[in-house]
């Protein structure tokens, strides 16, 4: 990867302030995490609209969902370890079954902590909210795609989990891709396999896809960013328009983005498949880039797994 | 019992463990800065109180972590993994050469103890909160036996803001827990922020004696006057024990005291040396 990356926690932060200007009601909540939240700028600009609940991330959820009874819309920003992890019930209950108009927004997804281990990475939090009806669950790719998240997140009046990671990652949809939940955006055309990947494992998709087709293989690749709604139809044309699906996500490889294609994949349209994440295991100790190499999600591997796929047949 | 053995080493004046602690205060420093990660003010902040308990409080057999008569150690405030891993060094539990693999690839010393991978870690910690909890259980499992052997748990004065320590606290009362004793490290910072502007703790022992527990005070970087509280465990019988000590975060590391931005900065190369300096000549208390 040789393109300039960057930390959409960034983009996150930027968009958060200029919707803040526009709605008043917006409002931020977070668990003593206002520096790995990026919320700096948005204390000093609205000190009264900033809640640090201290460190208790049910109260945080369970608060954000009353500030929406009483018309704020709360953009709850913390470790999405422990927003989803600690959380999950008043997630479940204060705001999906509650219809709570909250954004959460879980930071440092994925293996982002690295060395600080399982306790840290959140690689469970597509399966544990992905099951939760009412609740849109969304990992976007870049920090464009982050900006329009979080600006779609904002007019839409519902409850939200936004899976944010602190990994730099290159540009890589275009600024004005606009976000629509449950649509998945093709970046490559091709018939041989199709790469359906979303957050920070798009771009490695993306150049796995390139090694593949220095080898005369063209492939599609389908940055898939909500994992609910999950968009069926791309992924029954997938398996029916190409030889087979590998799907790519910094998560277990159990419950997640791969799991829910899986479900489409086996109850109507079945199609060969790889899913490429975090085998189910602890980690050991590493550092980010350590973890996703030893765990394969390199994007040399990931290619290994398409070309197993068209060879399969 | 071969807890017998550990007598010796575990009776130790105030001066050694003071020397001791300003051992593990100047490793942590150099596995924080060799690794480029870590928590040193929370690190600092304990250290005292980690020597003072592994080297005149804990009945354990190093040479045996898991027998099943030693005291339980909980360290409820995980992310000072780096002075936990310093103290387990010193007192034998791992080699003290493993410190340099600090947050190494595969090393068993991760950023957070982690129970199956570090001898003499009782149970896996990162996420504030858990401590507590599990260290009502144990001693719960004392009583149920009527063993000897007692739990300590030390958690951060930010982490009590965490509602599983009032769940905890509640239920040690109930079940007459006077096996039990909590340390909290009350250096008054947690992350980004003073605990009393963020979610006000005070009066804080009035809630721990409002939950049941008797409570006492100590300076928690003066080693004798904490010897002297722990001597007095249980404070009172019947009653699950509280110890509120205060401490400076950052403490040893003139420019790290007291300083919130030291919860998990890294020294550069300049700090790293003036902060050496400094603990290598230091007198704590
Ligand atoms: C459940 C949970 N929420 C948030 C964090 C992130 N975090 C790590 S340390 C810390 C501050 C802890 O403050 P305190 O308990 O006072 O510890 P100390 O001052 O001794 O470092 C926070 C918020 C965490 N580890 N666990
Ligand atoms: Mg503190």
């Amino acid at each position: 990867m040789n393109a300039e990356v960057h930390d959409c926690r960034d983009a996150f932060a930027a968009e958060l302030l200029r919707l803040a200007e526009e709605n008043p009601d917006i409002v931020a909540v977070c668990n003593d995490s206002v520096g790995s939240s990026k919320l700096g700028e948005f204390q000093k600009r609205w000190p009264e609209r900033l809640v640090n609940i201290g460190i208790a991330e049910q109260n945080m959820v369970g608060v954000a969902a009353g500030l929406a009874n009483g018309g704020k819309i709360p953009f709850v920003c913390a470790a999405s370890c422990f927003l989803t992890g600690r959380a999950l019930e008043q997630i479940k209950v204060d705001i999906a079954y509650s219809n709570a108009n909250v954004k959460l927004c879980g930071m440092s997804s994925g293996m982002a902590y690295g060395e600080l281990g399982p306790t840290h990475h959140s690689i469970e939090d597509f399966a544990w909210t992905r099951v939760i009806p009412n609740l849109t669950v969304a990992a976007p790719a870049d920090r464009a795609e982050t900006t329009q998240a979080v600006r779609w997140a904002a007019q839409y009046a519902g409850p939200v989990f936004l899976r944010l990671s602190r990994m730099g990652v290159p540009d890589i949809l275009p600024p004005d891709q606009g976000f629509t939940p449950g649509q998945a955006v093709q970046l490559r055309e091709g018939a041989a396999v199709t790469f359906i990947a979303n957050g920070t494992l798009v771009c490695r998709a993306l150049e796995a896809a390139d090694i593949l087709r220095r080898e005369g293989l063209s492939c599609r690749v389908l940055n898939m960013s909500t994992v609910r709604p999950l968009d069926r139809e791309a992924v029954e044309k997938a398996a029916s328009e190409t030889r087979g699906i590998v799907t790519c996500e910094e998560h277990s490889i159990y419950g997640g983005l791969g799991g829910a294609v899986a479900e489409v994949v086996a109850t109507s349209r079945p199609c060969k498949m790889r899913i490429m994440g975090v085998p189910g295991r602890f980690a050991p100790t590493g550092s980010a880039s350590w973890l996703l190499d030893y765990f394969g999600l390199s994007p040399a591997k990931i290619a290994a797994a398409g070309r197993g796929l068209v060879r399969s047949r | 019992m071969p807890l017998a053995n550990n007598r010796q080493k575990r009776l130790r004046g105030a001066a050694q463990i003071r020397e001791i602690a300003r051992r593990i205060r100047a490793r942590d420093l150099e596995m924080i800065c060799d690794a480029g990660t870590g928590h040193i003010g929370g690190d600092l902040s304990c250290t005292d109180i980690l020597a003072t308990l592994y080297f005149h409080v804990l009945r354990h057999t190093p040479e045996h972590p898991e027998n099943p008569h030693r005291d339980r150690f909980v360290m409820s405030k995980g992310h000072c993994a780096g002075a936990l891993y310093a103290v387990l060094a010193e007192a034998g539990f791992i080699d003290a050469d493993e410190l340099s693999t600090f947050m190494a690839p595969e090393s068993r010393l991760n950023g957070h103890p982690g129970r199956m991978k570090t001898p003499g870690v009782e149970t896996s910690t990162g996420p504030l909160g858990h401590g507590l909890p599990v260290a009502v259980g144990a001693a719960m499992a004392a009583k149920m036996e009527n063993a000897a052997w007692r739990t300590f748990a030390l958690l951060g004065d930010g982490e009590l803001q965490e509602g599983s320590n009032w769940e905890a606290a509640m239920a040690a009362a109930h079940f007459n827990l006077d096996n039990l004793a909590v340390i909290v490290d009350r250096n008054g910072l947690q992350q980004g922020a003073p605990t009393e502007t963020t979610n006000t703790l005070e009066p804080l022992a009035d809630k721990w004696r409002a939950f049941g527990w008797e409570t006492a005070e100590t300076d928690g970087h003066d080693i004798d006057q904490m010897m002297g509280v722990f001597d007095g465990l249980p404070l009172k019988a019947g009653r699950p024990s509280c110890i509120i000590a205060r401490t400076v975060k950052g403490c040893g590391v003139s420019f790290m005291q007291n300083k919130v931005e030291w919860h998990h900065k890294v020294p550069n190369r300049d700090e790293r040396a003036r902060a050496a300096l400094e603990l290598a000549r230091a007198k704590i208390s």
